[in-house]
């Protein structure tokens, strides 16, 4: 029986953050704490010829200075996700030691004792880099005048091609083809908070604690006591509030490694806060794919074949999401359509650019932009409405569970278990008004031009297999969860409570859901891939369900009763007639009097993923005399099985439609031919503030539940973000159509916008 | 570089503080007065995170000098609750879901307490233009905007009394 599952209740983590009562990173102080500042490459591809630290180590205030020989006991950063052949080549050492390949990359650090004093101590370290050319796009990557890796004889770091049922009969069948390049510009999440890291090595217990990581803290904690030669058990990661997590949070970077290297290396408590500069060029960028794409079609608009050629540029190294961008941008081409015969080849290279991760919605954002842009200019050569060309092809129900075959090549095919995709089609439609829009699309309203773009999804969620989490009997007689899931600020405390107490059948007050943390919990998992609810939320129910075994077994101990005659009922142990024979506090002192712990653990695994789906429409109005674009109307739906709460879930999809809206028009990590980065402000990397994207609007609702997993959620995090790219650019192109203008590539930017359209009159006036 | 004593008040209390005329207000209240509420986002005077009331006004503590602040009223983020209970926008934003990750929450919070004390009945373009000095990549600022519409109306009320 559910009481607090399906509600939209306030979220308990609210109280702390509001007050300015959360504990962030930069929170944590510590006696005898120093800090760290990292001098980075100016330029984007050299050989170091000279670092010099002799000055800085002289300065006032500083305790120590390192250079790249100084951690060459370090290991290169791993591979976490998405091994494919070829790209453990070019994995990235914590610190440059004979080369820089993008600007921003480490190469010496200071430790002093304030952070203003570590930076100054930064200005006296004298550099000497000799460059060499850079790479910077797939052209200059593949005629390798400049090698990153010169080792490995390539900057392609993979190449492989996936196809699936007969191309060759596709093609031949079309009576319809049409082919397009199109391009995805480099952006990246930009949490708020920064990131950071604490790390504490302890002398005398011989341990090392670290605050400050998040997402999948015990692959990292793996990973950084085998990169500082310690047992498991000497290393821990404590759980901190998350300012944003978004993909690119929480993996191990360069600092993940060198911060606790130093902090043992110098006895004392290193702090280390990376300031909106360095997060510009050192954290994860992400999105920058560029796709040659192919379709054909019937006459009637039945997609025959989808084919095409998928560049994942992924900057100067390889990290810890490995392939995976560029891997899901290929897998995600198929989409929620029925497309009989596919093929891709995937060509993933290093240029001397920041290193790409995973950031919301990862390829999912990429391709769903190539495909339904390259659907709207079939269906519009075809003659054939953008909604119908889609109710034609989107996958049927009594079509599903459908298999995409194997797109990745290292996993097993995608199978969609569970949808109703028109419906959710239909839910947009009615909800943009469609109908009325489309006859609008290209008109000029007032000097502006009118469109209505259209993006259909399915998005994958729950990755990683396993999850656990454990519930402990309090002294004071509540209940704490723990769990592997990091708590990252999208209300996962508040969520896995409600399943707790619902599971317990006891109030939300009694129970206390902690954040992920390596002391609490043996062994854990992460958040990503809107994982949380699926893989964290069954392993909290599990866990709960054994707890109550556990204190029905405890009960039965004390009062010499079997335990079979005993249940757990209104938040305490009874007999079978209903009568109260003890409540949790009266059970918690008998605990803390043997002085045993009543505690239960619980796991949930499974490999199989859930597949949430949806609709996106965007409905837009073009000046093209500045190539502006106001936004009017937008309208997703997702269907995500169950919604724990409500509340939440709307937040997610509200926020990651904006996020998504931003990525599109604004946000834009720009390099110069050299490799020079030249977006390092706040001033220059534009994301969405609250007087650009108004009107937003959505709706996460539970029609099919996910067929893999109990509670039958679907994950909720990014089906908000992953279509808007696509729904915009068809919104754009419906406007200008009637004054020729492509649209192939983003962000769309006023200037940008403006230069499609001058070209478009000058290529009308010059034939 | 030699110290300067200041004296200020800092959510009703009187502090009397020697730092270093280089710090920044943000550094003063974060790591000399322990109150860790203030957030630093941009340290360029971009994003808002930073925001404090400093005699009235909604002012980004990350570009003002911790010297400048001599002899100012300073509220923070800590000092808008009233005791146990939230205030009327705490409470706002957390009916209306306006916040998730909290860490720009703070800035936002004094932003647009300082907003309502001067205009308590602001229109939503009203709040959406003094709102654009600081970004959230959480809500999409359509919660944030609905908290402030209603939160507003406790101002109007005060401001009667």
């Amino acid at each position: 029986m559910n009481t607090f599952v399906g509600l939209p209740l306030e979220r308990l983590e609210d109280n702390r953050l509001l007050r300015g009562k959360a504990t962030f990173v930069d929170d944590i102080m510590l006696e005898g704490m120093v800090y760290m500042a990292i001098l980075r490459s100016p330029v984007a591809h050299g050989r170091i010829v000279r670092v010099d630290l002799t000055r800085a180590r002289e300065m006032d205030g500083v305790v120590a200075a390192f250079g790249g020989s100084d951690f060459d006991a370090l290991p290169k950063i791993p591979l976490r996700l998405a091994p494919v052949e070829g790209v453990a080549r070019f994995l990235q050492r914590p610190i440059a030691r004979d080369k820089v390949r993008f600007v921003g990359e480490p190469m010496a650090v200071v430790i002093a004792t304030t952070p203003e004093l570590a930076e100054d101590a930064l200005e006296l370290i004298e550099i000497e880099i000799d460059p060499l050319p850079a790479v910077v796009d797939w052209t200059t990557a593949s005629a390798p005048s400049a090698l990153l890796f010169e080792e490995n004889n390539t900057n392609v770091t993979a190449r492989y091609t996936v196809c699936e049922g007969d191309m060759t009969k596709a093609f031949t069948a079309a009576t319809y083809t049409r082919r397009e390049v199109f391009y995805c510009h480099r952006h990246t999440a930009l949490p708020m908070e920064t990131r950071g890291l604490v790390a504490a090595w302890n002398e005398t217990e011989s341990r090392m604690r670290i605050w400050g990581s998040t997402k999948v803290l015990w692959f990292n904690r793996k990973a950084t006591a085998e990169a500082l030669g310690l047992e498991l058990d000497q290393v821990h990661m404590l759980g901190t509030d998350i300012g944003g997590g978004f993909g690119v949070r929480g993996e191990i970077y360069p600092e993940d490694f060198l911060v606790p290297f130093v902090a043992r290396k110098i006895g004392r408590p290193v702090k280390w806060i990376e300031d909106r500069r360095e997060h510009l060029m050192a954290t994860n960028h992400s999105r920058e794919i560029s796709c040659d794409l192919e379709i054909a079609c019937s006459r009637e608009g039945l997609i025959l074949g989808l084919r095409g050629i998928v560049y994942g540029d992924m900057g100067a190294y390889t990290r810890t999401n490995g392939g995976i961008v560029p891997v899901r941008a290929a897998q995600f081409l198929i989409g929620p359509y029925r497309i009989p015969a596919l093929e891709f080849d995937v060509a993933i290279f290093v240029s001397n650019k920041t290193p790409v991760g995973t950031y919301r919605g990862p390829g999912r954002f990429e391709a769903n932009f190539f495909r339904e842009r390259l659907m709207d200019m079939a269906a519009n050569d075809l003659g054939i409405d953008a909604a119908d060309f889609r109710r034609i092809n989107l996958i049927r129900e009594d079509e599903l569970p459908y298999s995409t075959g194997k797109l990745v090549p290292y996993e097993k095919p995608f199978i969609y278990d569970t949808g109703n995709y028109q419906a959710a089609l239909e839910r947009v439609l009615e909800a943009i008004g469609y109908d009325r829009l489309r006859d609008l699309n290209g008109q000029e309203i007032d000097g502006r031009r009118h469109g209505v773009g259209l993006t259909c999804f399915v998005e994958c969620s729950g990755g990683g297999a396993k999850e656990n989490s454990r519930v402990v009997l309090e002294n004071d007689g509540t209940i704490s969860v723990h769990t592997g899931c990091s708590m990252i600020g999208q209300g996962l405390e508040t969520a896995l409570t409600q399943l707790a107490a619902d599971t317990l059948g006891i109030q939300m007050s009694h129970i206390r859901v902690h954040n992920a943390s390596t002391e609490d919990l043996d062994e854990g998992f992460g958040t990503f891939a809107s994982r949380g609810a699926i893989k964290g939320g069954n392993a909290v129910v599990d866990g709960v369900k054994n707890f109550i075994e556990e204190i029905t077994r405890f009960a039965s101990e004390v009062i010499g009763r079997a335990a079979n005659d005993l249940q757990w009922k209104n938040c305490a142990i009874t007999a079978h007639d209903g009568t109260v024979l003890y409540d949790l506090p009266e059970l918690a002192k008998h605990a803390a009097a043997r002085q045993r712990v009543v505690e239960a653990n619980g796991s949930y695994l499974s490999t199989d993923l859930t597949f949430s789906y949806g609709a996106h429409a965007a409905y837009v109005a073009v000046d093209p005399r500045t190539g502006a674009v106001e936004v009017l109307d937008y309208y997703a739906a997702e269907d995500i099985g169950v919604a724990i709460n409500p509340m939440v879930v709307h937040g997610q999809l509200i926020g990651a439609i904006v996020q998504g809206l931003g990525g599109a028009f604004l946000d834009h990590l720009i390099y110069d031919k050299d490799g020079q980065f030249l977006t390092g402000t706040l001033a220059d990397y534009l994301v969405p503030t609250a007087t650009d994207f108004p009107k937003v609007r959505g709706e996460s609702y539970g029609e099919k539940l996910a067929s893999t997993n109990p509670l039958g959620v679907k994950g909720a995090g990014e089906g908000g973000i992953v279509g808007v790219a696509g729904a915009v650019a068809n919104a754009v192109a419906a406007a200008l159509r009637p004054i020729d203008v492509k649209i192939t590539s983003l962000p769309l930017s006023p200037p940008r916008i403006w230069n499609s359209i001058t070209d478009a009159a000058n290529q009308v006036s010059s034939s | 570089m030699t110290d300067v004593a200041i004296g200020l008040t800092v959510n009703g209390q009187p502090v009397e503080v020697s730092i270093e005329p280089r710090l920044t207000l943000a550094t003063l209240l974060r790591r000399h007065l322990r109150l860790t509420g203030t957030h630093i986002g941009c340290e360029h005077g971009v994003c808002g995170a930073c925001t404090v009331i400093v005699d009235g006004d909604a002012v980004r503590s990350c570009l003002v000098f911790a010297v400048q602040a001599d002899g100012t009223e300073v509220t923070t983020i800590e000092g808008l609750a009233r005791g146990e209970d939230l205030s009327p926008l705490q409470a706002a934003f957390q009916k209306h879901h306006a916040l998730q990750c909290g860490f720009c929450t703070p800035g936002i919070l004094t932003t647009m307490h300082a907003l309502l004390n001067e205009e308590p009945n602001p229109s939503e373009d009203r709040i959406r233009d003094v709102l654009s000095g600081n970004i959230c990549r959480c809500t999409g600022y359509l919660p944030i905007v609905e908290a402030v519409l209603e939160a507003a109306a406790a101002y109007r009320k005060e401001a009667r009394s």
